[in-house]
């Protein structure tokens, strides 16, 4: 667990970070997200200590960071920023060992390893060649896979992420943050995510905080955040002018759905969310449709009133 | 095919015609008589241009050494943290080392340390300190700050990051360096000959001091062509250090 204790930093006069006291929960996604200037990412420096704290203290587990020797701090938690990170003149598999090589494991666990997170990031089918290739061969989403794989390397507890989906184009981004939400669930990994994309903190938070200029505005999940803002800002910066399509893209189907009932067409999956429920209905012209759950077993139909009850 | 290429590639040609050219010089006698009637000496054989070149190529290596070493060294403490108050000091005195002639410097320096060969090592030296020093410094800062951020949020200390990814990513500039050094030493060490040391250029010093042309054109000949296969040397090394990658891609199957 991570934990800022009244945490500012100063750059001359201006506090870039101003008394930020935040717990990050063990194995949730913790998106920060804000406008440019609002701090999210030198909040994210301080914590592997890229930057320091001007005042207050940052805990991992309960240790100062600050007394601990800053390099064996950092190889405990993975870091990803935008794909620009990968070293170009390693390989894929050079770029991933870069922690463990750090560590000094021996070579055979490292292949392994390297082996297992191209599986687990799924640079599949043939994780031998891409292994082999130079970062400069890959495109865009194959070259954040391994940026993700870099910083599951040495199996961190805390993954930090700075904007890693930022130069991505809404197709592949979105892939990836999907793949992201998989490996989450799997590796259960403690992971503090910035972002400016509204839309992506909606998606992939366990919990939000928003930041303005440098201060903590408002933590909570992404439903808390958009229907109990805690003030004008949050709901305008969240919310934006398809505010009730976000209250929607934080919801399942599965949370409103009719037991019992039939509906034709193609069913849609209880996890999507009633954003993607609605798109279909629009789409396809009807006001009602059938749900089935991961195994395919029909769970009963949503209609389209279903979307606006409270 | 492969033996076509080798036959086609001009560096190992160059270098034999440059040995064989320094060998044979005196066999070359009556062309220069040809050339050059008038003089009474057409070959300049009071060395063997085998030991002026062997004694050139010396000079240059050591003097570029130095070079590389200290230009090296400097452009990496200036692009350090603890270094970078340095930067505009080192700027301006590795300047002015490349504005102070070579001639200068064999002038001051010879009644302090005497007709040898180190005042010849040390004008040079600096002569060739700027390119070192300079690309060192443009190769290291072009280094994206993005990538050596992700080194330390790794967990790289700051010489692990200089070792495995900023001197790597910046060799191609530096070696471009160390080219111009070697290249611009290779025609400035002839002037070491005025301060008594052996090199190509004692025969062109001989030949401008008692008239003689075709010394001067002796000595010219060998100096130009030790440059050129110098050149396509160092071409070759940034072609391999270009293409370092790709050989590796090919001829590698695991990590």
């Amino acid at each position: 667990m991570i934990t800022f204790d009244g945490v500012s930093k100063l750059y001359g006069e201006t506090k870039a970070v101003d008394g930020l006291s935040l717990a990050v929960q063990p194995g949730e996604m913790l998106m920060l997200i804000g406008a440019s200037g609002s701090g999210k990412s030198t909040a994210l420096k301080l914590a592997n200590r890229l930057e320091d704290c001007s005042m207050g203290t940052i805990r991992l587990d309960g240790d100062d960071i600050g007394r601990m020797q800053v390099e064996t701090l950092r190889r405990r938690m993975g870091y990803a920023i935008q794909s620009v990170g990968l070293f170009p003149h390693w390989t894929v598999a050079r770029n991933i060992a870069t922690v463990p090589r750090l560590l000094g494991w021996p070579r055979a666990k490292i292949l392994d390893r390297i082996r297992e997170l191209l599986v687990l990031v799924q640079l599949d089918p043939d994780p031998d060649r891409i292994a082999e290739r130079f970062p400069h061969q890959l495109s865009g989403g194959q070259q954040q896979r391994v940026g993700v794989a870099r910083a599951l390397a040495a199996d961190p507890d805390v993954l930090l992420m700075d904007e890693p989906f930022g130069a991505l184009d809404p197709i592949t981004r979105g892939v990836l943050q999907t793949e992201l939400l998989r490996i989450h669930r799997r590796t259960g990994k403690t992971i503090m995510f910035v972002t400016h994309d509204v839309n992506e903190a909606l998606t992939l938070g366990t919990r939000i905080a928003l930041l303005d200029r440098g201060r903590l505005v408002q933590v909570g999940t992404p439903l808390e955040l958009l229907t109990m803002p805690a003030t004008a800002f949050v709901r305008e910066f969240l919310g934006g002018d398809d505010y009730g399509l976000k209250l929607l893209a934080v919801e399942p189907v599965s949370s409103r759905v009719r037991a019992g009932e039939i509906a034709p067409g193609a069913p849609v999956a209880g996890s999507v969310s009633l954003r993607h429920a609605l798109s279909e209905m629009v789409s396809r012209r009807t006001d009602c449709l059938a749900v089935v759950d991961g195994a395919g077993v029909p769970l009963g139909v949503v209609r389209l009133t279903d979307l606006i009850r409270a | 095919m492969r033996i076509g290429r080798v036959l086609r590639d001009p560096l190992p040609w160059l270098a034999a015609a440059l040995v064989a050219l320094a060998a044979g010089m005196t066999s070359l006698r009556p062309l220069f008589a040809i050339l050059f009637p008038d003089l009474q000496w057409p070959v300049y054989d009071q060395d063997s241009f085998l030991a002026l070149l062997a004694a050139h190529v010396w000079l240059v290596a050591v003097s570029s050494g130095l070079a590389v070493v200290v230009g090296v060294a400097a452009g990496v403490f200036v692009t350090r943290p603890a270094g970078r108050d340095f930067r505009f000091l080192f700027d301006t005195l590795f300047a002015a080392s490349q504005t102070i002639p070579p001639v200068a410097v064999l002038a001051l320096m010879v009644p302090i340390l005497g007709y040898d060969a180190r005042p010849a090592v040390i004008a040079l030296m600096l002569y060739g300190l700027l390119p070192v020093a300079q690309n060192t410094v443009a190769g290291l800062e072009s280094v994206p700050a993005a990538l050596t951020q992700a080194a330390h949020g790794m967990g790289m200390t700051g010489s692990q990051t200089l070792v495995h990814l900023e001197l790597p990513l910046a060799a191609g500039a530096i070696v471009a360096g160390i080219r111009t050094c070697v290249i611009v030493n290779t025609g400035t060490a002839t002037i070491a000959s005025t301060a008594g040391v052996k090199t190509l250029g004692l025969p062109i010093i001989v030949g401008l001091a008692g008239g003689n042309i075709a010394y001067v054109v002796q000595g010219a000949i060998l100096v130009g062509l030790l440059a050129v296969v110098l050149d396509f040397g160092f071409d070759r090394l940034e072609f391999l250090l270009q293409a370092g990658g790709r050989t590796r891609q090919r001829d590698g199957s695991g990590p």
